[in-house]
């Protein structure tokens, strides 16, 4: 009987490989629909870029920024759809795919018999959804060079930036992931997630708004996301972006966490 | 006849186990020690707590009240641990729908931080025992019932357990699944590795297990072998007398000095005894003649339905 003496210490020993060992199934699973699938994702902020950045913004011409820079339309428009766009990729992941797999085709009642735990399983599937989102976020920023909407330099910059925004989400939709009943729970989902994208300083500053509203509107985690990608893209970094940083910080710790514990709620009874 | 591996400590060790989901008690107080090698049984209506205790067993599952070791340690403290040297086989098949065949045993392994290559090997191996080879490719949705249930056996021993649970290993197969499944695990049992299993079929306990625990409402009620337990609950053999009429019940009386026990049930009568062939002799002597009559061995179920009762539980 060795194992009589095997230490407790195992909290985080091993963790990393059994995150990866979850992630790695999602890899294994790649069919050809999901391709399309993130063909899907990543054409959706393009388009948005190229109709409403580029078209409307012809009829609108140039908008201030709150530190008093002047910039066109496309390039005020352009970082929002990169934020939306980090959100949407790992919000479909994290909370369709997730409350499929656990509720539907029962996968996590099967690695749980396993060493895997459930922070585990968290984070190897938030792992998983932010190489989906990094990898649209990535495609977007070279689009966004190549109309010369931002400088190769601050799309470096801000790729990291489009990858915390990713992983704020991907912990936020898996902690809901966990709350939903069932299938009809994604129409509101779905619904908040768009009223997000339409009023988070996306398309229209959120000084446009009144005081209260602007107020609403500016502690949503994808107005916190668009201040801080913005703030990159554009050049006009300050102590805001500081704010925005660890907002979405907080949103991924304080997401993972519900995650994981309901996760253990639900599933170890 | 088993001491030989009733020797050192038990791999499962229960004592006053309790298993409480709000104000509903599903485990209420078992003491079960399991040792190496040995196929062990848990029988019992549904609803009778086995599949909670073998969650609880499968560390899945944190015990309300009471001790349990398995392996020597912990689940509370040591799950990872435990979790990493069992097979388990749930009630319903989990396979991955989303991958092959073989792909499920290979990606199952990576949960054990078995090396891909090692998993690879193993995964060939595993489908040749469960014979799965020529499926290896397939995706799992199209196979059988059977299929489905063999492979999830395989998975289960995918990193090479020292216990493997089943839960209802063969509930809805049809017969050549279920023999096929039987004569699998059988060899486990042979190359020595412990199994644990729920069943409420009486002839798989009867085929697999050295030991068992008979469970009702969340309690154990019998423990021993399947032959000491047919010895203790019920008698060599058992008539089944069926009399042309409503009534049974009034040939009941005429028929109770006969045997140990007498059972009347809508549509026949059970007499427990010793030596069947001799009691039937004298049924016909007496000219209590029956509409059809059946001298059968006591089996299992007969000491499962006498301790657990007839009454749909459902």
């Amino acid at each position: 009987m060795l194992t009589l003496v095997l230490p407790r210490l195992l909290s985080f020993e091993g963790m990393g490989r059994r995150s990866a060992s979850v992630a790695e199934r999602n890899v294994a699973a790649l069919g050809s629909a999901y391709w399309l699938v993130m063909l899907g994702g990543f054409l959706e902020p393009v388009l948005y870029l190229f109709s409403i950045g580029v078209g409307v913004g012809k009829l609108i011409g140039d908008i201030t920024l709150p530190g008093g820079e002047v910039v066109d339309y496309a390039t005020f428009v352009a970082p929002a759809m990169l934020a939306a766009s980090a959100m949407s990729g790992a919000l479909s992941e994290t909370t369709f795919n997730f409350f499929g797999k656990m509720k539907f085709m029962r996968l996590y009642d099967g690695m749980l018999a396993t060493p895997v735990r459930p922070i585990e399983i968290a984070l190897g599937e938030l792992g998983w959804a932010m190489i989906r989102g990094n990898i649209y976020s990535a495609a977007f920023l070279v689009i966004m060079v190549a109309m010369d909407l931002t400088t190769p330099a601050r799309a470096l910059a801000a790729f990291p930036a489009t990858v915390l925004v990713g992983f704020a989400f991907g912990a936020a939709g898996m902690a809901t992931a966990t709350l939903i009943r069932s299938w009809q729970d994604f129409d509101l989902i779905g619904s908040a997630q768009f009223a997000l994208f339409l009023f988070s300083g996306t398309f229209v500053p959120a000084t446009a708004y009144p005081e209260v509203v602007r107020w609403l509107v500016e502690v949503t985690p994808l107005y916190r996301s668009v201040d801080l990608v913005r703030g990159i893209t554009t050049g006009t970094v300050g102590w805001i972006q500081v704010v925005d940083v660890l907002y979405l910080l907080v949103l991924t710790a304080l997401g993972l966490t519900v995650a994981g514990r309901r996760m253990g709620r639900l599933l170890c009874k | 006849m088993t001491s030989s591996t009733q020797s050192g400590t038990p791999l499962i060790h229960a004592r006053g186990l309790v298993k409480r989901f709000e104000s509903f008690t599903a485990v209420d107080g078992i003491d079960v020690d399991v040792r190496a090698g040995e196929a062990f049984g848990f029988l019992g209506p549904n609803g009778a707590g086995k599949s909670s205790t073998m969650r609880m067993i499968g560390c899945v599952s944190p015990p309300t009240e009471g001790v349990l070791r398995i392996l020597g340690l912990d689940p509370r403290r040591d799950g990872p641990a435990i979790r990493a040297r069992l097979g388990v086989c749930p009630q319903l098949d989990n396979l991955d729908v989303e991958l092959t065949v073989r792909e499920n045993l290979t990606t199952y392994a990576r949960f054990f931080g078995i090396p891909r290559k090692v998993a690879r090997a193993r995964a060939d191996e595993l489908l040749d025992f469960v014979q799965l080879t020529e499926r290896a490719g397939s995706r799992v949705e199209p196979l059988s019932g059977g299929m489905k249930r063999r492979l999830t056996i395989a998975r289960a021993l995918v990193n090479e357990p020292d216990i493997v649970l089943l839960d209802e290993p063969t509930t809805g197969l049809d017969p050549q699944a279920r023999h096929l499944v039987w004569e699998r695990l059988f060899r486990l049992k042979q190359q020595g590795v412990t199994l644990v299993l729920t069943t409420h079929y009486m002839d798989e306990a009867e085929q697999l297990c050295d030991r068992l625990v008979v469970m009702d409402g969340g309690r154990i009620v019998a423990e021993g072998s399947p032959r000491s337990l047919i010895e203790q609950y019920s008698t060599r053999e058992v008539v089944e007398l069926r009399f042309p009429t409503e009534d049974q019940g009034a040939y009941a009386a005429k028929l109770s000095e006969l045997a140990d026990r007498v059972e009347v049930l809508p549509d026949r009568i059970l007499l427990y005894v010793a030596d069947g062939d001799a009691v039937l002799a004298e049924v016909h002597r007496r000219l209590l003649n029956p509409a059809s009559a059946l001298v059968r061995r006591s089996s299992l179920e007969d000491v499962f339905l006498h301790l657990t009762g007839r009454t749909l539980v459902d």
